[in-house]
Formats: C-alpha cells, structure tokens, sequence
C-alpha cells in the first residue's frame, strides 16, 4: 500500500468513528469513574504506603461520610494534607489546561494551538524567573512571590498581545494575534535567558517552573486556584456554541448569529485566565492542554459542547496519572513526564492525519 | 404588497474614506430569486454584508423583514437571514452533518443545545439538498462541487426566509454550478425562500434568475429580468465586453473567465 493510500485510510478510519458515539454523558459517566480511581491510586501510592482501603476510608470520612477510622493518625495527614492537595491541583491544573487548549485551538482556528501559544507561557516564566532572583523572600497574602509573579505574568503578557495583535494593520485578526504572541514571546523568553543568565546558583528553581510540578501544591494554593480555573472552565463551556460557529470562520461565525469580537475577547480572556491559574500552581506543564482536546475530538467528532466537558475530565486524568508516575521515578519534574508521553503519541497523531491538518 | 424580506434603501457605504455603496435601493420580496452582478469591486459583496449587519452604512436604512437590521441582535439577523458561508478550511476533521448542523446555532437553546425540531432540521436540508449520501464523511475529504452543496445545506438548515450567497458557483465546475443553480431554483420555487446570489457568470444569471440587478462603480445601473437589463449596450458600458463572447451554449465556462479578464483590464 503506498504511503499516500495509507494517509488517507488512517485519515477515513479517523474520520470513520462511529456514527452513534455511546453519549457523551455515558462517556463523561466513564471518565469521571476513572478520574476518582486515578485520584484514590494516586493519594494511596508514595513513600509512606497507605493501604488503597485506608485511603479510601480517609477520603470518605473526610467529605463527610460516618466511616469507622482503623488507620494511623499519621496516615490521615499524609493523606490529607500532602497527597490529596496534590492530587487535586493535578486534578484542576489539568482540566484546566486541557479546557483553555481547546478553546485556544477552536478560537485560533489551529490544531496546533495551546494554552501557551499566545504569550501565557513566556510571561509566566519571565514572572517566576523574576521572584526567584528577588532576594526578599516575600509573601503576598501567604502565597509565594512565584506564584503570584507567574500568575501576573502570564496575564499581562495575553494582554499586551492582544492589545498589540488586534491592530496589525492588514493581517487577518487570527493571523496576527498568532504573529504577535509569536514576537512578544520571542521578547519574554530574550528577558527569561537573561535572567537565567544571572540567577546563579537558583537556577535549578527556575528550571523546576519552566518543567512543571505539583510538589509545591498546598490548599491555601488550591484555595486561591480553583475558584479561577473552575469558574473559568464552566463559563468557557458555557460558550460552546460560539466555539462551533467559529468552525468554518469568523465571517460564518457571524452569520450564524454569533458576535465575533466580543465573544473572541471574552473566551480569550477566560482561557487565559485558567492557564495564568494553573501555570502559577504547576508551572509550564506541557502537551496537556493541547493533546487532550484533540483526543476527545477523535472520538466525539468537534462539537464544543461535548468537547470541553471530555476534555477537561480526560486532562485531570492524564495529569494525576503524569504526576504519579513522576512521583514514582523519584520526583522528576512532571512536564518531563507528560513531554515523554506526550509528544511520541502526538507525532504519532500527526501522521496518521497528515493530510488532514491544514496550517 | 407583503413586507419585502429585506431592503436597502438610499444605502451609501465607506471603507475609511473610500465610497465602496452609493445610494443604493433595493427590496428584495417574499419568495423572489435576485441575481446581483457586476465588475469585480463593483460593490457587491458589501451589499450583502451591509444586509447581514456585518457592515454599518454611512446613510440609508437596512432593514429585514421589515426591521431596522441596526435594532437586531446578530441571532436574531441570522434567523432572518441565512447567509452561504464561503468556502473555509476546517481545523478539526468535521462529518457532513455536523456542519449542516451549525445552520441551526440561531435557532438552539443555548444551553440545552440542539432539540428535535433542530435534528429533523438538519435532515430535512440535508435531504433536501441531495447529499444523503456524504452522511459520515469528513468534509474535508469532499470535493469543492460536493463542500458547496453541504455548506448550501448549513444555509437551508438555517430556515431563514432569505438565503444569501456570495458567488457560489466559483471554482465549481460546469456540472456543479448547474447544479447548484438547479437546487437554488427548487429551493425557490418549492419552499418559497427568497434568494440573493452575487454572481459572475451573466449566462448562468441570466438563465435561472427572473429578476437581474447590475451594480457598477457602488450604483444601481440596471434593474430587472434579465432580457431588459442584459442589452448589449448594458453589457458594453458595465463589463466593457461585448455580448457577442455570452452567445453559444459552449462558451458558457469560457464567457466568464473572458468577462473577468475584461473587467480587469477596464
């Protein structure tokens, strides 16, 4: 079979899911069974075994459930105060991630797209790497410097971007907000290297954000996260419908009702804010955000409104289970882990529909 | 006489300060097929963008279904008019019927999403344009002839009473643009949609539109069906090219390329 012949039957196969995909509330149903199982396997497993009963039991008396305690009072705070906040940063950071992908993906109208791609990254970087080299170690409302310069950063390079991007001349709107994200990250990362340059020996800090990791995770983090990713990724799905007008251009998206300008600025606004929230919690975790969307859509096809919802379930499990694996290989940092994963699988998909991704 | 489902009327639109519209009436009546023509940059497009609300003229009154198009919300504009996307590439691989499917966006409740009266929409305008048998495919796959039916399907899907197209039988081969032509005119005369199509092609205009509109330099120059407005002396003065290349069953494909290289050359 000649290579082209075999392009176009992946592509048909990819396209040939089945016509009556079980629902999507069955598959969200599947999901979040997995998600709880992953969440329980990876709050039982680390260098202090808890048997998989006893965190259960802990989990189960900790919402509130009359469950009879038979474990140590050590376990319950490892559980409790170490794991389960962890874990459930793994569990907001990426759905999260995978939620503002697929809005990224479906507003920029590129496969390619991800929650970094218009600046987010390069700002949250510049922003830690800056509150590493500040030598006060100084604490804002009990939150680190780090995470709160991450945050601020990535929200205000979006927002130079966009400010920028939206009046480049002739260029297509999309065209040059990639453009400009492109040029503007290209300038964060000039200020990232040199600030690397001169961190000296806090380097390896620096280089811990830029890879991503949950290690740091607490429920005062959690508490100031959560709020920002989980409103932010149910107003996102609250806008489906504006994701499926853009399918086939802006000028369409308009024609079917939908107002362009003000619903691109508000979902960009809204995934922005979700990745400045998750990269200030986990750092620059990778592939998440952009394999995850992509995925769901092979199976369920791109509707937004069944998108979204899959997505945000399939990235928390991917994260948890990446952090869990790199908990297991001795703490290595997670991007490394969802990088590893990640990319192979993605070339991989990028193949079989090579004909298929038009840039 | 029944309200016009959409009018211009003294309509003048600028691109900063460059008059692309001047002064331009136009009503466009329940159930009638319209067939605006003229050069290349004539002003075409923008009269159907300014219907739509897309562009906001500088004078004049728009209005749909009676309507100031100002006063309406961009849903409620698109359940009033259903407007042919142009030909796009899709980012995600998208079936057939999904993309019929977004022709019902104005019409689905926002958060419960489609009903039953959207899904017996979608497969009526998919069994109504003919392309039952795409069902499943990625469009993507598709070739531009088949893509054009399904997007005119996403418009029929849409059950506005005024259907809007944009050229829509560019690129398309001889076979498709009867086609495509053919389904304009049952969509009509059948279901009554009035329609609005800017086209290139005089011949084919001419043959399946009752009612021609030239438009030339942003104005109005002509009006009316096509053996009134078509005179040689229209054609002449409009595309600088003589009627005699429109003549000939074969020329049909050539005469519109021929017309395009004379307006160029004007």
């Amino acid at each position: 079979m000649s290579i082209g012949a075999r392009t176009l039957a992946l592509t048909r196969a990819r396209v040939g899911r089945p016509a009556r995909v079980p629902g999507a509330a069955v598959l969200a149903l599947a999901g979040l069974g997995v998600l709880a199982a992953a969440i329980v396997a990876a709050v039982a497993v680390g260098s202090v075994a808890v048997a998989p009963g006893d965190t259960l039991g802990i989990l189960l008396r900790a919402i509130g459930l009359p469950v009879h305690r038979t474990w140590s009072p050590e376990a319950e705070t490892i559980v409790l105060e170490l794991r389960l906040p962890r874990v459930l940063s793994a569990v907001l950071v990426g759905g999260g991630l995978a939620v503002a992908g697929a809005a990224f993906q479906g507003l920029l109208r590129n496969p390619l797209a991800d929650p970094y791609v218009l600046g987010t990254a390069s700002g949250a970087a510049l922003g830690a790497a800056v509150a590493v080299l500040i030598p006060v170690r100084a604490v804002f409302l009990d939150l680190g410097l780090l995470n709160v310069l991450a945050f601020g950063g990535a929200l205000a390079s979006v927002a130079l971007v966009y400010r920028l991007g939206r009046g480049s001349g002739s260029l297509a709107p999309l065209t040059g907000l990639l453009l400009t994200g492109y040029a503007v990250g290209s300038l964060l990362a000039a200020g990232l290297a040199m600030t690397m340059f001169m961190s000296g020996s806090n380097l390896r800090q620096i280089f811990a954000f830029l890879l991503g990791g949950l290690e740091g995770s607490s429920w005062l983090q959690l508490g100031f996260a959560a709020p920002l990713i989980v409103g932010g990724s149910i107003a996102i799905v609250a806008r489906a419908r504006v994701l499926n007008g853009l399918l086939l251009g802006e000028e369409a998206a308009a024609h079917l009702g939908v107002d362009v300008r003000r619903e691109r600025a508000i979902l960009l606004a809204l995934a922005s804010l979700v990745t400045a929230a998750a990269v200030a919690v986990a750092g620059l975790v990778g592939f998440i955000g952009l394999v995850a969307p992509h995925l769901v859509r092979l199976v369920v096809g791109p509707d937004a409104r069944r998108v979204l919802p899959l997505a945000a379930i399939l990235g928390a499990i991917l994260l948890v289970l990446a952090d869990l694996g790199a908990r297991l290989l001795g703490e290595i940092p997670v991007g490394v882990v969802t990088a590893v994963v990640g990319a192979p699988f993605f070339l991989a998909l990028l193949r079989g529909t090579r004909s298929a991704y038009e840039l | 006489m029944s309200e016009p489902v959409a009018e211009l009327s003294g309509v003048s639109v600028a691109y900063r300060e460059h008059l692309v519209v001047r002064g331009v009436d136009l009503a466009i009546a329940p159930g009638e097929r319209v067939a605006l023509v003229g050069p290349n940059g004539a002003g075409k497009s923008t009269v159907l963008r300014v219907l739509a609300g897309l562009v906001v003229p500088r004078d004049g009154r728009v209005t749909l279904g009676g309507d100031p198009v100002a006063s309406l919300g961009r849903a409620a504009i698109a359940r009033r008019l259903a407007a042919v996307p142009g030909q796009a590439s899709l980012p995600f691989a998208t079936r057939v019927e999904e993309v019929v499917a977004l022709g019902r966006l104005p019409h689905e409740d926002p958060f419960r999403g489609p009903g039953p009266a959207d899904h017996a929409a979608v497969d009526l305008a998919i069994e109504r344009v003919g392309i039952g048998s795409l069902r499943g495919r990625d469009v993507r796959e598709l070739s531009l002839g088949e893509r054009q039916l399904v997007l005119i399907a996403l418009a029929v899907a849409q059950a506005a009473p005024l259907l809007v197209l944009d050229e829509p039988t560019v690129h398309l081969d001889l076979r498709h643009q009867v086609a495509v032509m053919e389904l304009l005119a049952d969509l009509n005369r059948r279901e009554g949609v009035a329609v609005l199509a800017v086209l290139h092609d005089l011949a084919l205009a001419a043959h399946f539109f009752p009612r021609l509109v030239v438009l030339d330099g942003g104005r109005v120059v002509a009006d009316g069906p096509p053996a009134r407005v078509l005179t040689r002396e229209q054609v002449r003065a409009t595309f600088g090219v003589d009627l005699a290349m429109l003549a000939g069953p074969a020329a049909i494909d050539e005469a519109g390329s021929e017309l395009t290289a004379g307006t160029t050359g004007r």
